[in-house]
């Protein structure tokens, strides 16, 4: 499974604009790299990335082979309610790293 | 006998003759990158260099070799032993009285300690566990120990630090005392300093120990590299951490 780094606050005022950060480890090979035998590597990238508080879609970004690898998310959520907020990355190989935060709105 | 001597001192002469950085000087390699690399590196949700932390974190807590022995099974946590260690290194190894630095250290308690096979240079794992260990001396300051055993091998460092390489013929002093802050094509030139290793770097895709960072300098100028863990590499990283004495440590660093 990969690896993530989020940063979101704990709290938030209700009516704030609060900024979401990212990072997730994945190689995100292109699949146009040949290896040292000449071979393609064949693609593995992360392909969907969703952001969802309680279930309901928050953001969410389909991603191409340009990106980089370890790809960095940054997005912004009006802070309307409490809830849990779940982090969703998949992948060509259909692996899906999940996280899962806690946000409280007062 | 006379003659050795004479020359041993006109060499002496020569090379304290060559001009270096002075302390006030001293730049981080961080400030000659540009402002978003910069950010990049400040922000620990995006400085890509923590996931390596975050891997060398499992693996300090995960049991391994013949004695099931994980590293915080004698270490305990690391925020409190390995406080500060990365900010000394390369160091005398005792057992031996030849200096390691801390790519060989942990491999050491590999090896020894946990009976376990050592890391390959530049694997993920050794790169994480070096990370996640120079991690605990972030801003601290750059500390080589006080050590007369290490200053054969600091001066050997210097002296490959001043010798000229490869087919385009140039010393790392040539280009890092005298010209940084110039630009080599598109990158700046820094002054080589190694308080931000292991580094990841955007170009790589990955992390990368100090001395893949000087393999690169060496293939730079058409120089066959030393190999990873050989004694040129050991004494130049000596000489480069005491030329950093006082530098923070910034480890992970981001470079372009
Ligand atoms: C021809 C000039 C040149 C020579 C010779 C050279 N380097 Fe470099 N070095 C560079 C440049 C340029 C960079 C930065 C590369 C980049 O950003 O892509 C660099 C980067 C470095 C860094 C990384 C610094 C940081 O902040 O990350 C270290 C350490 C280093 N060199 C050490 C050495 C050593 C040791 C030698 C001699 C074996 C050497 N260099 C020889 C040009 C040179
Ligand atoms: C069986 C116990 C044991 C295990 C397991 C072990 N170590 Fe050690 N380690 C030691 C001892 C004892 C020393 C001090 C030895 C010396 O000074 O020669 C040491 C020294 C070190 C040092 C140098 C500390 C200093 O202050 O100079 C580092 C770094 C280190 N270990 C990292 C690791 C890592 C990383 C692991 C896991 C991969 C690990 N060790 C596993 C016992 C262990």
């Amino acid at each position: 499974m990969a690896r993530a780094l989020i940063n979101i606050p704990a709290k938030a005022a209700k009516g704030q604009i609060i900024e979401i950060k990212t990072l997730v480890s994945h190689p995100m090979e292109t699949g146009f790299r040949p290896d040292n035998q000449g071979k393609l590597i064949p693609r593995d990238i992360i392909n969907r990335f969703e952001c969802e508080i309680d279930g309901e879609r928050i953001f969410a970004a389909d991603l191409y082979p340009a990106m980089s690898a370890n790809p960095f998310l940054t997005f912004t959520l009006l802070a309307e309610r409490s809830g849990e907020v779940t982090f969703r990355w998949k992948d060509d190989r259909g692996e899906i790293t999940e996280e899962k935060r806690k946000l409280v709105v007062e | 006998m006379i003659r050795t001597a004479l020359i041993a001192f006109t060499t002496t002469v020569a090379v304290t003759a060559i001009a270096q950085i002075a302390p006030g000087e001293r730049r981080s390699g961080a400030e000659f990158m540009s402002p978003s690399t910069q950010a990049m590196q400040k922000d620990d949700t995006s400085n890509p260099g923590m996931l390596a932390a975050l891997e060398g974190e499992t693996l300090w807590n995960a049991p391994a070799g013949n004695e099931g022995k994980s590293c915080a099974s004698c270490h305990g946590p690391a925020d409190k032993s390995m406080k500060g260690v990365a900010a000394r290194y390369p160091a005398i190894h005792q057992s031996t009285s030849m200096p390691v630095d801390l790519q060989g250290r942990i491999n050491l308690c590999r090896s020894d300690n946990q009976k376990a096979s050592p890391l390959r240079f530049e694997s993920r794992e050794l790169l994480a566990l070096t990370t996640y260990v120079a991690l605990q001396s972030r801003g601290m300051p750059v500390s080589p120990p006080d050590d007369a055993r290490l200053d054969p091998f600091r001066n050997q460092g210097e002296t490959l630090w001043r010798q000229r390489f490869g087919q385009l013929n140039f010393s790392c002093a040539q280009c890092h005392d005298d010209n940084w802050g110039k630009r080599l094509g598109s990158a700046p030139i820094p002054q080589a300093h190694p308080n931000g290793y292991p580094i990841y770097r955007l170009e790589w895709q990955g992390m990368g120990s100090l001395q893949r960072r000087l393999r690169n300098c060496m293939a730079g100028v058409r120089a066959e590299p030393f190999g990873f863990g050989s004694d040129e590499f050991i004494a130049l990283e000596l000489y480069l951490m005491s030329r950093a004495a006082g530098m923070p440590m910034e480890t992970p660093g981001v470079r372009p």
